[in-house]
């Protein structure tokens, strides 16, 4: 198998805190993969890492078919080769309607010209939507992004991401502050969105890792400590040791 | 699945009829000159004195100047305190050309009178005498090459101030400064501007500046009264035709993509725009406009000087934004003509001075103390400004902060829900 992304050997420290300690990390370009760990295991600084916002010590991070770099370059321009983010709380722009936030995040052109001249296609406004459709925001389209819900925002957040139309999707804790209604429906878009693109999903919630029935990756201490199906990670000893407790 | 009624794509109507603001503002600017004209001396009744003209012509320059200064902090969140320095820049440009050109009629004229005619060589030394004799140099520096050419320096007025922003903020921004530290270094900028010019040998006349810029060369015989009225139609065209480029700018995407840097650019980043390249983009454009305001004001003040880049005001610039209203283009226009007609007044000695008894308030001395007041009120109770008194009758609806505070770049509209 092909691999979309491969991270290795990385390592970075913070005032001496190892907090990734040679890591290595493979995802092929269509396969889901959950991402858990302890508290302090490195979950957040694996994904600074591969969007940019981190520059790592040491190691290699390649991506897609022809290898190239990420570490070379900064963080919009890993966006624009394809990585796409979703934070742990919803960062949308409040001041803004969800059909400007959906807008902002279309797979368009990204330059500063490009975008003072940019007036929304057929193809936009179709997209837009049967996003808001998907995110169930179809009548909220207007409304500011600030007046929505929690739960709302969590899934103009989802919109907004599927809108970039990233060949590597991470997200962080999709799952929290929603309803098991909402949940649901979170997994059937990420397990949709899998079939075409990589994924990775950081979780605490175990109910939630199990239902996307996907190979399972522990990090502890920065590095990996083991790596396998659910069932089979779950059952390793160092695993229940540091992360099931006891 | 798709509500087929929502993708019909809009019909785009003209800029001015989807921002109903901009219509209006049009409509009051048109209105205002056609009053001042019929009232002013030059073509009409003469009501109103050419020296008041003229203050009202200034008057308009500041507000194309605080526009710039709105997009820049008000809709992209870079609380720039430097703009003013560009605002000089083209006034210096502009008045280098009147002044050779002026000086040089009076050159010419007088040398007519000798038994021989004039070299090219004496004609140059002897403007250069008259222009640079109060500071004690008989030649030209190197900076005034293009002096003698109109169309050149008028192309300084936009290249000088947009290359300087430009590499500025290339440095500025490329090396993520933000926040209050950009706002000490633009500062800083314009104070280092100020102080080489104030030295004589800067070339631009030490603190002397450049004067009689009220005077345009050939145009003796046409009266200021004139004079007056035209550079008021330059700059409310100037005003009018700015008002609307911002307006184009500010709405659509790349509005959109601004004020989400302002809200939160590392979030920008992850969508993948290059938050500098529009930072670099708008600071650059704001400087070019404010070239242009200053290209035209100084003409009708007749005088610049260092002093004029000094770094209070910029400072002034960032109080009139904020009093008129934040991110909002006619809230920049209504502060900056509001705050400096009354600055004019308080400090002309036209206010009637207040007697305590015991002490007497002249405004000429509290009238900068009243001011700072009216500032720190204005941030605290009203941070939408004189613009949020429209929002009252148009009842537009801001997101709630739920209290969070207005943060370093104090005005933009955000709101971190991070401790809920």
């Amino acid at each position: 198998m092909s691999t979309l992304l491969e991270v290795s050997g990385v390592s970075v420290s913070f005032d001496g805190f190892k907090a990734i300690n040679n890591l290595t990390f493979q995802i092929g370009p269509a396969e889901m993969r959950a991402v858990i760990g302890p508290n302090g295991a490195g979950k957040t600084t694996f994904m600074d890492i591969i969007t940019g916002k981190t520059k790592p010590d040491d190691g290699h991070v390649l991506w897609g078919e022809k290898s190239v770099s990420l570490l070379s370059m900064s963080e919009s321009q890993i966006a624009q080769a394809g990585v796409g983010r979703k934070f742990q709380r919803p960062t949308v722009f409040e001041d803004q309607s969800v059909r400007e936030n959906l807008i902002l995040a279309l797979k368009n052109k990204r330059g500063p010209l490009a975008v003072l001249r940019f007036r929304a296609r057929q193809q936009d406004h179709e997209k837009v939507a049967s996003l808001a459709d998907e995110i169930g925001l179809q009548s909220a389209l207007d409304r500011k992004a600030g007046e929505l819900s929690h739960g709302q925002k969590q899934w103009l957040e989802i919109g907004m991401l599927l809108a970039q139309d990233p060949q590597l999707l991470l997200v962080d804790e999709p799952a929290a502050g929603m309803t098991p209604a909402e949940r649901e429906h979170t997994t059937d878009i990420l397990v949709e969105a899998a079939k075409t693109r990589a994924v990775v999903v950081v979780e605490h919630d175990m109910e939630f890792v199990s239902r996307l029935n996907c190979k399972v990756t522990v990090l502890h201490e920065g590095s990996v400590l083991a790596e396998g199906s659910l069932d089979h990670v779950t059952q390793n000893e160092r695993v229940i040791e540091v992360y099931l407790g006891r | 699945m798709v509500d087929m009624t929502s993708t019909v794509e809009p019909i785009r109507k003209p800029l001015v009829l989807r921002y109903p603001s901009v219509a209006i503002f049009l409509i009051f600017l048109s209105l205002f000159t056609a009053i001042i004209t019929v009232l002013g001396e030059g073509f009409g009744i003469g009501l109103i004195s050419t020296s008041f003209i003229k203050t009202l012509g200034k008057t308009l320059c500041l507000c194309l100047a605080a526009l710039a200064m709105d997009l820049v902090w008000g809709y992209t969140g870079i609380l720039s305190l430097g703009h003013m320095a560009f605002f000089g820049i083209g006034g210096y440009a502009i008045g280098m050309w009147l002044m050779y050109a002026r000086t040089e009629i009076i050159v010419v004229d007088s040398l007519a009178a000798s038994a021989l005619p004039p070299t090219a060589q004496e004609i140059s030394d002897g403007i250069a005498t008259q222009i640079f004799g109060v500071v004690g140099a008989s030649e030209f520096p190197p900076i005034w090459a293009f002096a003698h050419s109109l169309p050149l320096q008028l192309a300084a007025v936009v290249l000088v101030p947009g290359l300087l922003a430009l590499i500025f903020g290339w440095l500025a921004f490329r090396s993520r400064v933000t926040g209050v530290y950009l706002s000490i270094l633009t500062q800083a900028m314009t104070l280092a501007l100020s102080l080489y010019l104030f030295q004589n040998d800067s070339g631009l006349r030490g603190n002397n500046g450049l004067s009689g810029l009220q005077n345009l060369p050939g145009l003796d015989s046409v009266p200021q009264s004139t004079v007056s009225i035209l550079f008021f139609w330059a700059s409310a065209l100037a005003l009018g035709l700015g008002y609307l480029v911002c307006a184009w700018v500010v709405s659509g995407k790349f509005g959109s993509v601004i004020r989400a840097i302002r809200d939160d650019q590392s979030r920008v980043r992850f969508l993948g725009y290059s938050v500098e390249a529009y930072k670099l983009f708008i600071f650059t454009f704001t400087a070019v406009i404010c070239g242009i305001a200053g290209a035209l004001y100084y003409p009708q003040a007749g005088i610049i000087n260092p002093a004029e880049i000094a770094p209070i005001a910029s400072i002034y610039l960032a109080v009139w934004v904020a009093i008129g209203g934040r991110g909002r283009l006619y809230g920049a226009v209504i502060g900056a003509a509001f705050v400096s007609l009354l600055s004019t007044w308080f400090t002309g000695g036209q206010a009637p001075d207040i007697s305590l008894g015991f002490y007497t308030i002249q405004w000429v001395d509290w009238w900068t103390i009243l001011l700072g007041f009216s500032f720190v009120a204005v941030t605290l109770f009203a941070p939408r400004g004189i613009g949020g008194l429209i929002d009252k009758l148009t009842e537009r609806r801001a997101p709630d902060r739920h209290g969070a505070d207005l943060g370093p770049d104090l005005g933009s509209l955000r709101e971190k829900e991070a401790n809920e």
